[in-house]
């Protein structure tokens, strides 16, 4: 009797009985299914993560001003002292590994081109602003030093916007007015898609600094050299965490911290803010894998009592395999296969509806669809192991039979 | 497979050794705190090439001891030695072999497999055959044929008639060429016609040499047999040899 021959045996008692294995199998299904669904989510939202922190810029620092409190009560991020030129040029001199440094001024304006009028934000930016970010043009060239001096009246536009006012027309060398001010689009940047926080992000236009501080975003409020916030970038090869203390201390300084204070300004580490939102992730995959470990331990409990199931109800089969010549490990081996093979038919369906939702859940959240094979390798063993597992009672309880006994029964 | 040897056994002058030899076997089942004597010193010969009936009341022990002469089960005193070999010294394992090779069963509800064709039921026995045979459905096939369904390979038992389906059961027993073949109230579920057939084919296959033994409470069957043996209160009471009177008439 070859494991061959025990498993045609087991296919004919299973189709025998379609509709009570499927049933049965259903925690099985379950489980497996739950594993695809868990991996495809953790690898795609995770790589999802992975997108959205290169997006935000990789190696960057985010500077802002603190709170200030007037009276007992915040006023909010941004409202103390504000960062201004002379910070750039400090941390730029001062802090080891900054390999380019930007503020941004964030205001909003409309833009308008022939008959296109569109609002947007409208930021005032250093040149090193895109290469801090990770953001290079698509068309059109970049900022060079020479577009930050003096009043060039020079923009890059992002995506959306070339998109809104342009249409299907090349923006690189049009006249744009923005806030009525006349500007050349030198360059249109390339797509970003939407932050971690669900913005636009190429709904901006991007100015230089000193302009956009002059003319577009609101001059009585702005100060002759205010930066807004500040954004660096690190070398890679320097630590973070160090770069990121080394700035509070210079920040510090140059603001009169004293020590005990609290600091009147922030600086953000975004990757890290991202890597919290993983983490909640992967608490989620580890709901999902203990739902998994479940059913299919319940699963088995299932397939274990179909089993019993079944050598009561073949009993007479199993007394007459006997009398033929079967030995022990013979009914054994063929009730073992059938559990087997009843779990590998419910991870076999389980894969189908774990691929099914993955794909689901993938494309309305817009994750890339990730499905591992070896995952769907490793399920499959699972199930067959909790096949072998939880077949194995049943089994030794027909191989256990007396054959007389078992030739009498009804 | 040719028994020829065991066969002639019968008809030569000097007595050869049994093919089953029982010496002061007893049974005793214990059913709940009463132990029960099925079986009480039974002391029993048969040769190669014979054709016995046992009969007997129910509780008379005939079961038993078909149990016993299949390898179905060991005796709980005395020497039991069927084709040599002495079943209690035998493990589960080479019970299962004995009753694969020796021995083929004939039941009274002929136990065939449900959604399984002629052919494969004959095959069973092959697929716990070791080795397993060069051509398990050719053999399967002459055997079928060889019981006049040749025809009937593809049916499956509840297209069979019942006489058919005992006929399916006969050539399952014999498909691995047993040297005994062992039938519990075989024309038990057939009405008298197919009773008769069925017992003309047992004749016959004694003719070609294989011994048969026939556990049966009916005298008509029983005269089919060469030796009728009595069973009554786990004792043997009567043990007569007729010249087959039936057997010769069949021929």
């Amino acid at each position: 009797m070859t494991v061959l021959d025990s498993l045609a045996i087991a296919l004919t008692a299973l189709r025998a009985n379609l509709m009570r294995s499927v049933l049965t199998t259903l925690g099985i299904i379950i489980g497996v299914a739950s594993v695809v669904v868990l991996v495809a989510v953790g690898t795609g939202a995770s790589s999802d993560v992975n997108r959205k922190i290169n997006a935000l810029g990789t190696n960057m620092l985010v500077i802002s001003s603190g709170t200030r409190n007037v009276g007992g009560r915040s006023s909010g991020a941004g409202t103390d002292v504000p960062l201004a030129e002379g910070d750039i040029r400090a941390i730029r001199e001062k802090i080891n590994g900054v390999t380019a440094i930007s503020g941004l001024l964030s205001g909003s304006a409309a833009v308008t081109y022939g008959s296109a009028n569109w609002v947007t934000s409208a930021s005032g930016v250093h040149a090193d602003y895109p290469t801090v970010r990770d953001w290079p043009v698509a068309s059109g060239r970049p900022f060079e030093a020479a577009d930050m001096r003096g009043s060039s009246k020079v923009a890059l536009i992002g995506a959306t916007v070339a998109k809104e006012v342009f249409g299907a027309e090349d923006p690189v060398g049009a006249q744009i007015r923005v806030k009525g001010v006349p500007f050349k689009v030198i360059g249109v940047l390339s797509a970003k898609g939407q932050s971690a926080f669900g913005r636009d992000q190429d709904d901006i236009v991007l100015l230089p600094m000193a302009v956009a501080r002059g003319r577009i975003v609101g001059k009585s409020q702005v100060q002759n050299d205010q930066v807004g916030s500040i954004y660096v970038k690190i070398d890679p090869a320097i630590s973070l965490a160090e770069a990121q203390e080394e700035i509070e201390d210079l920040m510090r300084q140059r603001r009169h911290v004293r020590g005990g204070e609290e600091d009147n300004f922030y600086v953000r580490n975004m990757a890290e803010f991202m890597k919290a939102r993983t983490e909640v992730l992967s608490t989620l995959s580890y709901l999902l894998a203990a739902t998994s470990a479940i059913s299919l331990i319940v699963g088995g409990i299932g397939i274990m009592n179909i089993m019993l199931v079944s050598v009561t109800e073949r009993t007479r089969e199993i007394g007459l395999r006997m009398a033929v010549g079967g030995r022990r490990r013979d009914i054994l081996l063929q009730f073992l296969v059938e559990a087997v093979a009843l779990c590998l038919l419910g991870g076999l369906i389980g894969i189908v509806v774990g691929v099914a939702a993955a794909t689901i859940i993938a494309t309305s959240a817009e994750w890339p669809v990730l499905l591992s094979p070896s995952v769907m390798a490793l399920a499959m063993a699972a199930a067959a192991a909790t096949g072998i597992f939880f077949g194995f009672f049943p089994a030794r309880r027909a191989a256990g039979l007396s054959p007389i006994d078992a030739l009498r029964s009804e | 497979m040719k028994r020829s040897g065991d066969a002639h056994g019968t008809s030569g002058a000097a007595p050869p050794t049994p093919l089953i030899r029982a010496r002061g076997v007893s049974k005793i089942y214990t059913m709940g705190e009463q132990p029960v004597k099925a079986l009480d010193d039974v002391s029993l010969d048969v040769a190669a090439g014979d054709f016995v009936a046992i009969m007997g009341p129910s509780g008379s022990g005939k079961s038993t001891m078909m149990n016993l002469i299949g390898a179905l089960d060991v005796p709980t005193a005395g020497g039991l030695e069927i084709d040599g070999r002495d079943i209690a010294q035998l493990s589960s394992d080479e019970l299962a072999e004995l009753r694969n090779r020796t021995i083929g069963f004939v039941f009274q509800q002929f136990n065939l497999l449900a959604r399984t064709p002629a052919l494969r039921q004959v095959m069973l026995p092959l697929t716990y055959a070791r080795p397993r045979p060069a051509d398990p459905e050719a053999t399967a096939r002459r055997r079928l044929a060889e019981v006049g369904l040749a025809e009937r390979a593809g049916h499956l038992p509840s297209q069979l008639s019942g006489g058919q389906q005992q006929r399916v059961a006969i050539a399952r027993a014999l498909v691995n060429g047993p040297k005994i073949l062992l039938a519990d109230e075989p024309t038990g579920a057939l009405d008298t016609t197919t009773s008769e057939e069925i017992m003309r084919l047992f004749t016959r296959l004694n003719a070609g040499g294989i011994t048969v033994i026939v556990v049966t409470h009916e005298p008509e069957i029983a005269a089919f047999a060469r030796r009728r043996i009595l069973f009554r209160d786990g004792h043997i009471v009567e043990d007569a040899t007729t010249e087959g009177r039936r057997a010769e008439a069949a021929e």
